[in-house]
């Protein structure tokens, strides 16, 4: 049998198929709406902005974290298929991540120190 | 380790394309997050607006982030139709990844018209140089998504995609759901915390 002709096959014993697809398409689909839930709650005003205003980048971020992750695990196969591409997915999103994180910072020190504000 | 990926004849044991689409994928993380990180680095720099509290609106961004959102669920159902050899639910669920994909497009094109109207061109302020660049590049991928799909779809309906050739669409899907990642970091970083 043909490599590729065993794939339809390995599929067929996935663990993952469509009725986990729908319920990870549920839950990304829930995690938006707390996503832009907690936006709105912390631009009404009032008590919900004190309390949810301060922790809102946070939660988002979290938030943002769990769908990337359920997406990539799931969707992109990557939670059954073969460790090497996780490996290479997530060596480049630590990569971009110091990239980000390096960048902000020493960009926001240039243009803080050019603005005489150290 | 899947059985799929162990039986093939290559160096590694991997299959070559999907070894490609992730190296590609990992490079990829790093040309958004230099744009990512752009924008964050001249967020709240400008001295004249306007500014992303005055020009993003959050409700039709929001039906843009379900469709995508949508067409990822979509098009890992037509992977797992093809994969089973199941022609009509690959053809069905393609057929609404790409109608998704196209809505989002338009959508973008949309959104962009509207503030060029509204006085935000790229070169206005830093502000429109590092959205319209971001959001640009990410729309640019999202229409190449549109049209790899499209191309698979066409011989999907041709009948030349068996179940044995899956793989095709496996590659293009990995892309898609890259695009649709991506979109969920700048859905948040650029709409929501826009203030």
């Amino acid at each position: 049998m043909d490599a590729h002709a065993t794939h339809g096959a390995e599929a067929a014993h996935d663990h993952s198929g469509p009725a986990t697809y729908f319920k990870i398409g549920v839950v990304l689909f829930v995690l938006t709406g707390l996503e832009v839930g907690a936006y709105e709650l912390a631009h009404r005003g009032g008590t919900a902005e004190q309390v949810l205003g301060p922790v809102v980048v946070p939660v988002l971020l979290i938030l943002s974290a769990l769908k990337f992750a359920l997406v990539a695990g799931y969707y992109m196969h990557l939670k059954n298929d073969h460790r090497a591409f996780t490996g290479l997915f997530v060596s480049g999103l630590i990569i971009a991540t110091v990239v980000i994180v390096t960048l902000m910072l020493l960009m926001s020190y240039h243009l803080n120190y050019n603005q005489g504000l150290v | 380790m899947t059985a799929h990926a162990m039986e093939m004849h290559t160096a590694t044991g991997l299959d070559n394309r999907k070894v490609a689409i992730w190296t590609f994928i990992a490079s990829e993380c790093l040309f958004f997050a230099s744009l990512i990180s752009t924008y964050l680095v001249y967020k709240g720099r400008d001295t004249a607006g306007p500014t992303p509290s005055e020009m993003l609106q959050i409700p039709l961004v929001t039906i843009g982030t379900a469709l995508l959102l949508f067409s990822s669920l979509f098009v890992v159902l037509a992977l797992n139709g093809a994969q089973r050899g199941n022609r009509k639910a690959l053809i069905g669920w393609l057929g609404a990844t790409l109608v998704c994909g196209i809505f989002f497009v338009a959508m973008q094109v949309y959104e962009f018209q509207h503030f060029v109207h509204e006085g935000l061109k790229l070169q206005t302020n830093l502000f429109g140089s590092s959205f319209y660049t971001l959001t640009g590049f990410h729309g640019t991928h999202v229409t190449i998504g549109v049209i790899w799909l499209a191309s698979i779809f066409w011989t999907a309906l041709r009948g030349n995609l068996p179940k044995e050739k899956a793989m095709n669409l496996e590659i293009a899907a990995l892309y898609w759901h890259f695009v649709d990642v991506v979109w969920i970091v700048i859905f948040p970083v650029v709409y929501l915390m826009k203030d």
